[in-house]
Formats: structure tokens, C-alpha cells, sequence
């Protein structure tokens, strides 16, 4: 078992935030989330407007995973970092192109879409946004 | 709280799920000098069992297996904080005047999967669909709150690492320790990377664990003609944002913050007036948070306390005693109850590693990456 429950719908569902960044912005305290929310968890408004989200934005943290979860184990090592969008909003991805001993906090990085896990031998591939350091 | 009872924590091979509980409830039922009919209701806290054993429904098993069903029973789940959580409920019962004598216990049997499916289970603790997706192992996302906390305030990987060392120090002597041994602090930071910069020896083990505790009313002891030593002073829970992607300060858990802050004044006390505690140091990089968040240190200095040694036995804020996390070990669901038996037998003098005259013991626990923290304090009955 590659995923803990393999689903078709699970990801199907999610493609569109996943595949463009759709975030939320709340129209009350300005706080900015990814994925959108029904309410603002910094101050509980429920007045919230859906927005695409910036595709560039700076490495805040990071790490290099050595011991993964099983469905990641043949891509090991990785690294998976704290992005810090260009309007504020903070979302964990994976970083590409890039070798871990290159990775510097603080340093710009760019939205690409690329492969994260398969359900398995027969199930679905999983799909998402991982950065890289610019080339446009 | 009439008494308790803990496992070896460690890898046992010949032991279930349900051997442990029933080792631990055993126990603990011994050392209160009761009776299984005596119980009214059982929580059991643990995290993982659906995924690591494919069993649910806990609390007909545990009850079944424990030869009372008929009581109440039932699985408290909170990820890493279940022990603090389930604590939290079964106080919750026993306050509310619904029942008057209760078997708290926690619980988690991890040794019967391989590593990188404990690693999947364990990072159930954060959300699924937007955190786990990423890859992100359950350490790694502790260890890039960990570099940013050193970038932030310019701290040393050898000085936050320390943690490992001190609870080592204490487990050495600990009969139910996982890890009775002492480390160098040169070993710790020669170890494995698990996730950069996170070592092998800066994380909490796997193992497998059980711990139980009896808590009953005032009016239940005085029918039976008990004198509790110990009494529960406070329980208080609060959450936070599941994910770091949400959080203001990566280097403070607020739901420490806001727990501590209401258990403190339910207890009516003060930080200083805490005699003894245990904090969930799951990685070395918590525990020097959770001694800021716990109201011991400014931000970012916590280390200071632990290199200054002011959290040894005989300093300024004695803490896990019992080895900690790291090396008294953390089966998953069943920690934050192994922390509370370590306070109440802090208070009750028969402590490995005792303090004098402990009066207040503290203990945190924590799930995922601070979503949940539940902040228990006990007090020996005057």
C-alpha cells in the first residue's frame, strides 16, 4: 500500500486549488490561507473571498527528508520547504532542481507542477505545485 | 488520583495492544488497592491502533479484555497529545459528578510495523491532504521549526541538542526507561540526520508502552475510607492551527501558551511555584520551546536553562525527570499518561530520580506540531 487509502475522488476534488494555488483571503483581518477556508483561523471572520494565489516567493525553512513515508521512499532524500508567498501567504512544498546543500533560507523560489506519489502499481499518480529557484 | 501503573517501554515482541493495557490497568488497579468492580468507566488514549494494528473500537476491546464490559469506555484520540487528552477527559468525567471512580490509560504498540509506516501514521498528526502530501516526514516538519528558530535567534545546533543529553542523563536510572543510558553531546550531534538538521539522537524513539492511573471523587474516597495523597490541581486543553502554513511564530506554540496560561489559574498558582515537570521534548528543539511557552524563559533562550543546568533535580525548574521523551520514550498515545504517573510519583516521594519536597508537578503534552497541547498540574493533598 503506497497511500494510506487510495482514492480516485480524494484527489480529484482538491485538483483545482492543488494545480492553481487557490487560496483565500479574508476580507476582515486581511489574513491570507492556503488551502481556502469556509472561516479565517487567525480571526474567525466568515467573510472570505477565494483568489489565486502568487506563483513566487521566499524559502522560510526547510529540511531534507532522509526517512520517509513509504509512499516517498524512492524519491529520498527531499526536500520539503516553508514558502512564504509573495503576498504573505505560506505554503509547504517540496523544492526541485535544486540540491539540498544549494538551499538557503530566504532564497526566491518559483511555483512548477510536478509528480508527488502514486497510489501504487495500478492507482492513480498525484500531481501538485513544488518550487524551484527561477528561470523566468 | 489513588495510584498507577506503567510498562517497560521498549520493544516487546511477545505483547499486544491489548497485553499492555491490561499490564498497565492491572497495575494501577494494585496500587490503589481496588478492585475492577470499582471501575465505572475507562479512557483509553492512543493514536494510531486503526493504522499500526488495524484495530479500532478500543473501548469494548479494553473493557472486554479487562473482564468488565458493561462500563463505559471509550478512545480518546488527540495524535501525540492522546495521553494528555484522554487525562483531560477522564478528569472531565470525575469533575462532572457522572462517575466517581475512572481508569485512565493510554496506550500505543508501534513496534508492529516497519519505520517508514510508522513514519506514515505519525504524520497523520498534521493535515493530509495539504501538509503529509508534500512528503513532509513527521520529524522534518519539527525540523524546519527547528532552523528557524536557530536563523531567528542565532542559537546553536549543540546547545539546543543538550536536551538529548539531560534526558539521557535521568532515564539511566528510570527501571521503565527505553533508552537507560547516558549519550555525549559529541555522540548526539555525530548521529544520523533524519531530517536536516534534526539527528537520530535529537529524536524520541519508537516503542511500544502502556500506563494507566485511577482517579476517583472526593466522595468516593471518603465512602471508602481513602486518603488520596495526590489530587489533579488543573486540566486544560487548547488547540491551535493544525499546520505550521497558518501559524504567525513557527518558534512558539501558542497552544502552550494558552493551556499553561488556563491551568495556572485554575490551579491558582504561579510558573515559579512549580516543583517539578515533564514537557514533551519529542525533539530536542521542543522541549527548549515548551520551557519558554511553559512561562521559564524569555524567547529564545530556553537553551540557557538546560546548558545553565537549571532544569536538573535539585535547580531552579527540575525537568523530565523520568528521561523525557527522547529517552524514557513515547509510545505515541500512552506518553502524557507515563508523564502524569512520573508527577504523581514525584509528589508522592517514590520518584527514580526524586525531588525534595515536591508539592506541584506539571505535565505537558503535545500533539502534531503544537495543534493540540494539554497542560495537567497535580498537587500533594494537604
Amino acid at each position: 500500500m503506497m497511500v494510506s487509502t487510495p482514492s480516485v475522488p480524494r484527489v480529484w476534488r482538491e485538483r483545482i486549488i492543488k494545480y492553481r494555488l487557490i487560496g483565500s483571503r479574508c476580507t476582515n483581518c486581511g489574513k491570507i490561507s492556503y488551502p481556502p477556508r469556509k472561516a479565517c483561523p487567525r480571526c474567525g471572520s466568515v467573510n472570505l473571498e477565494k483568489i489565486s494565489l502568487p506563483k513566487r516567493g521566499k524559502v522560510l525553512s526547510y529540511t531534507v527528508i532522509r526517512a520517509p513515508p513509504r509512499a516517498y521512499l524512492k524519491y529520498s532524500p527531499y526536500i520539503v520547504a516553508l514558502i512564504e508567498l509573495e503576498n504573505g501567504a505560506k505554503i509547504l512544498a517540496q523544492l526541485t532542481d535544486v540540491e539540498p546543500e544549494e538551499v538557503k533560507s530566504g532564497m526566491i523560489v518559483e511555483a512548477v507542477f510536478r509528480r508527488y506519489r502514486e497510489q501504487g502499481e495500478d492507482g492513480i499518480i498525484e500531481y501538485g505545485i513544488k518550487f524551484r529557484p527561477p528561470i523566468t | 488520583m489513588l495510584g498507577g501503573g506503567v510498562t517497560k517501554i521498549g520493544e516487546h515482541w511477545s505483547k499486544s495492544l491489548r497485553d499492555l493495557f491490561v499490564e498497565a490497568a492491572f497495575k494501577a488497579l494494585e496500587d490503589s488497592n481496588l478492585e475492577l468492580k470499582n471501575i465505572e468507566a475507562i479512557y483509553i488514549g492512543n493514536m494510531s491502533s486503526g493504522e499500526l494494528q488495524g484495530q479500532e473500537h478500543l473501548g469494548s476491546l479494553m473493557a472486554t479484555w479487562l473482564g468488565i464490559p458493561g462500563v463505559a469506555a471509550v478512545k480518546v484520540e488527540a495524535a501525540c497529545a492522546s495521553g494528555g487528552a484522554v487525562f483531560h477527559q477522564a478528569y472531565l468525567a470525575v469533575a462532572s459528578g457522572l462517575y466517581d471512580c475512572v481508569l485512565v490509560g493510554g496506550v500505543e504498540k508501534m513496534t508492529d510495523a516497519v519505520v517508514h509506516d510508522v513514519t506514515a501514521a505519525l504524520v497523520m498528526a498534521d493535515d493530509a491532504e495539504y501538509t503529509a502530501f508534500t512528503g513532509a516526514s513527521f520529524v522534518g516538519l519539527n525540523a524546519i521549526v527547528y532552523r528557524y528558530y536557530m536563523e531567528k535567534y542565532h542559537v546553536k545546533q549543540e546547545d539546543i541538542a543538550l536536551f538529548s543529553v539531560h534526558d539521557h542523563k535521568y532515564a539511566s536510572n528510570n527501571p521503565y526507561a527505553q533508552y537507560p543510558f547516558q549519550v555525549t553531546l559529541e555522540k548526539v550531534l555525530s548521529s544520523p540526520l533524519v531530517a536536516d538538521p534534526i539527528r537520530l539522537l535529537e529524536c524520541s524513539p519508537i516503542g511500544d508502552g502502556a500506563a494507566a492511573l485511577i482517579l476517583c471523587s472526593e466522595k468516593f474516597a471518603r465512602e471508602n475510607g481513602i486518603r488520596p495523597g495526590v489530587e489533579v490541581a488543573a486540566s486544560a486543553l487548547a488547540t491551535d492551527t493544525i499546520s505550521l502554513m497558518d501559524r504567525e511564530d513557527l518558534t512558539t506554540l501558542t497552544a502552550t501558551v494558552k493551556a499553561a496560561r488556563k491551568a495556572y489559574k485554575m490551579a491558582r498558582i504561579e510558573p515559579q511555584d512549580v516543583d517539578v515537570m515533564e514537557v514533551h521534548d519529542a525533539f530536542t528543539i521542543l522541549g527548549v520551546i515548551h520551557l519558554e511557552d511553559l512561562g521559564f524563559a524569555e524567547k529564545g533562550s530556553g537553551w540557557k536553562l538546560v546548558k545553565e543546568g537549571e532544569i536538573e533535580k535539585d535547580a531552579k525548574i527540575p525537568t523530565n525527570l523520568s528521561g523525557g521523551l527522547k529517552a524514557r520514550g513515547h509510545p505515541v498515545g500512552a506518553t502524557g499518561v507515563y508523564q502524569v504517573y512520573e508527577i504523581y510519583q514525584q509528589l508522592t516521594g517514590i520518584a527514580p530520580n526524586q525531588v525534595e519536597k515536591a508539592e506541584i508537578g506539571l505535565a505537558q503534552s503535545v500533539g502534531g506540531v503544537g495543534g493540540t497541547v494539554v497542560v495537567n498540574i497535580l498537587q500533594r493533598v494537604r
